[in-house]
């Protein structure tokens, strides 16, 4: 079975976030990025997909130069080979301009199955996955936590406010991660040293059949951003026993707060 | 060309609305108000009996396809119905609930029909007849103010942070017939915990962290249960396997933004703070008097939340009582 990632590298969740001068980015220099850890389920998912039914597994990302260190972790990890699509046209683009790049160059990477994080937790858009399958005119299952394949067919179960629902479809489809799916591998150092050798191609658009227009103009744009308002550090509650204290508490939330 | 609108998705499970559809509705209606439009109402899966309470949301008309095949929601028939009104309504806007079917519906379905889709809106702004959404971004630590161009422009509108409008309208309810079109996703089941307030939903949630120290959260599932209330989990605790996945608040969990949340054992680390910092009032219960969460929190008392936090029921049922 063949199995695509689509892979974002993202700052880690742990980053300070800092608005740039221009206004409309965040600051990258000095800020540990990483695989989006709905990217990382994805990996470890297809790996061990790899590893039950054989097959291969590619990674495919849309991004600068520095993301190769992201595939490279995931190659790692147990990936088979990357692909880079690396373009300064790329990086106006919208979710759906990156949806459409990365469906062009689908066309040439043979798929059964694709897996993409349910969101990156950098524009938390939930977009990209979903447009791809759209694109490619495949089925799609988001948020997933558990999936079983058996004859051409994928059963996932997707989680839902409050539970969980399965649905089934044949392959080829795409579905998104969940947390809870898997608990991601290190990469090994035998791993590390293998991936080194592992084949990584870097492509432009043009590589791909697009080019900037086809890749569509971007029909949103970031006009500012801003950090939200600021939470002043409030009230700690003093009193002369945990009873004084638990009961201040709860005249505060009643009486001044009226939440409960 | 006709009058274009408002077309707002109405979201339904076992044939009642969710509080999401009240939200969409209520945030439509303004936005309609705003471009001077009516509002269409679209509502899959459920009676024409149960939606003509929509038009005291502002709905003008209420679009009600009562197919047996659309009462579980599957994504492709779903986007192909909803493409279909969209091609017939020529809405100039649709907005949408940013729930788990929100989501990935608006997402495949701007793919579709080429169309702008902001995410999880906060705000909703109309100039020249443009929308300007607020949306969140990094799991809430940046607020973004995005300008949509296309024609129709998308809202996906987080749960719990549009305040619900009644209206002394009534719409008028009106039955389609429609085509669910190629198919490839076959609803198997689901399985719902029943009675379990959704987080994202919640007004008032109770969260414990690495300080409950294991697996026992009953004294946050009283308080939870008595508020009325939701539990949630920082990633520590869902890390050790204490709580499920489904907890989480956080920026690889939940965001959420309630009326009340209060955090007990969690010392408050970034990704956490960053997905719970927009509730209305914040509590803190640490033993730890430099932990982080006390930097947000609008109350906070340092003790051990053993002792605190039944404590705080009992105070609470007084109150109650």
């Amino acid at each position: 079975m063949n199995i695509v990632v689509l892979l974002k590298q993202v700052p880690s969740t742990e980053s300070f976030i800092e608005i740039a001068d221009d206004g409309v980015s965040i600051k990258t220099d000095n800020v540990k990025m990483v695989i989006n850890p709905y990217d990382e389920f994805a990996v470890e998912e297809a790996i061990r997909l790899k590893e039950a039914h054989g097959g291969s597994v590619t990674i495919l990302s849309v991004g600068r130069e520095k993301t190769t260190e992201s595939i490279r972790t995931a190659l790692a990890m147990g990936a088979d080979s990357g692909v880079l699509i690396q373009d300064s046209a790329a990086e106006g683009c919208d979710s759906l301009g990156i949806a459409r790049i990365l469906a062009a160059a689908l066309k040439d990477i043979p798929f059964d199955l694709i897996i993409a994080g349910q969101r990156a937790v950098d524009d938390d858009n939930f977009q990209v996955g979903v447009a791809v399958a759209e694109y490619l005119k495949i089925p799609h299952v988001s948020m997933v936590i558990k999936e079983e394949i058996t004859d051409g067919k994928i059963r996932c179960h997707r989680t839902v406010e409050g539970g969980t629902v399965i649905l089934e479809t044949s392959l080829p489809a795409l579905f998104t991660t969940q947390r809870g799916l898997n608990e991601p591998r290190y990469a090994s150092l035998p791993g590390i040293m293998k991936a080194k050798k592992k084949p990584l191609d870097i492509k432009t658009l043009a590589d791909i059949g697009l080019d900037a227009e086809k890749a569509g103009k971007p029909m949103t744009k970031i006009m500012a951003v801003k950090y939200p308002p600021e939470r002043e550090g409030g009230t700690i509650i003093d009193g002369d026993s945990a009873q004084a204290k638990a009961a201040a508490l709860v005249r505060v939330l009643h009486e001044k707060a009226k939440v409960i | 060309m006709s009058q274009q609108c408002v077309l707002a998705i109405a979201e339904q499970s076992d044939a009642a609305f969710r509080k999401i559809t009240y939200e969409v509705l209520s945030e439509g209606r303004r936005i309609a108000n705003s471009l001077g439009c009516p509002l269409t109402a679209v509502v899959l899966g459920a009676g024409e009996d149960i939606s003509k309470e929509l038009g005291e949301y502002g709905a003008d008309r209420i679009l009600v396809a009562d197919n047996q095949a659309l009462r579980e929601y599957v994504n492709d028939a779903y986007t192909n119905v909803i493409a279909d009104i969209i091609d017939k309504e020529n809405p100039c806007v649709v907005i949408l609930g940013a729930s788990t079917q929100g989501k990935e519906l608006s997402a495949r379905i701007a793919a579709r029909i080429n169309a702008p889709l902001a995410m999880d809106c906060v705000a909703v702004q109309v100039e020249n007849g443009n929308l300007v959404i607020t949306r969140p971004m990094y799991g809430g630590k940046i607020l973004a103010d995005v300008a949509l161009d296309g024609n129709p422009q998308i809202a996906a509108i987080r749960p719990n942070s549009m305040s619900i409008v009644k209206t002394a309208g009534a719409g008028s309810v009106e039955k389609l017939e429609v085509d669910l079109g190629k198919t490839d996703l076959t609803f198997v089941e689901k399985n719902l915990e029943t009675g379990k307030v959704e987080l994202t939903e919640a007004d008032v949630i109770i969260s414990g962290g690495r300080g409950m120290g294991g697996s026992d959260f009953s004294v946050i599932e009283e308080l939870a249960d008595l508020l009325k209330g939701a539990v949630g989990a920082s990633r520590s605790a869902v890390d050790e396997g204490w709580r499920p996945v489904s907890d989480q608040v956080g920026q690889t969990g939940k965001v959420v933004s309630p009326n009340l949340y209060v955090a007990c054992g969690i010392s408050g680390a970034i990704q956490h703070l960053a997905g719970m910092s927009s509730s209305r009032v914040i509590a803190a219960i640490n033993k730890d008097p430099d932990a982080p969460i006390f930097s947000k929190a609008d109350y906070g008392i340092v003790g051990d939340l053993f002792e605190i936090v039944p404590l705080v029921i009992d105070e609470t049922k007084k109150i109650k009582a």
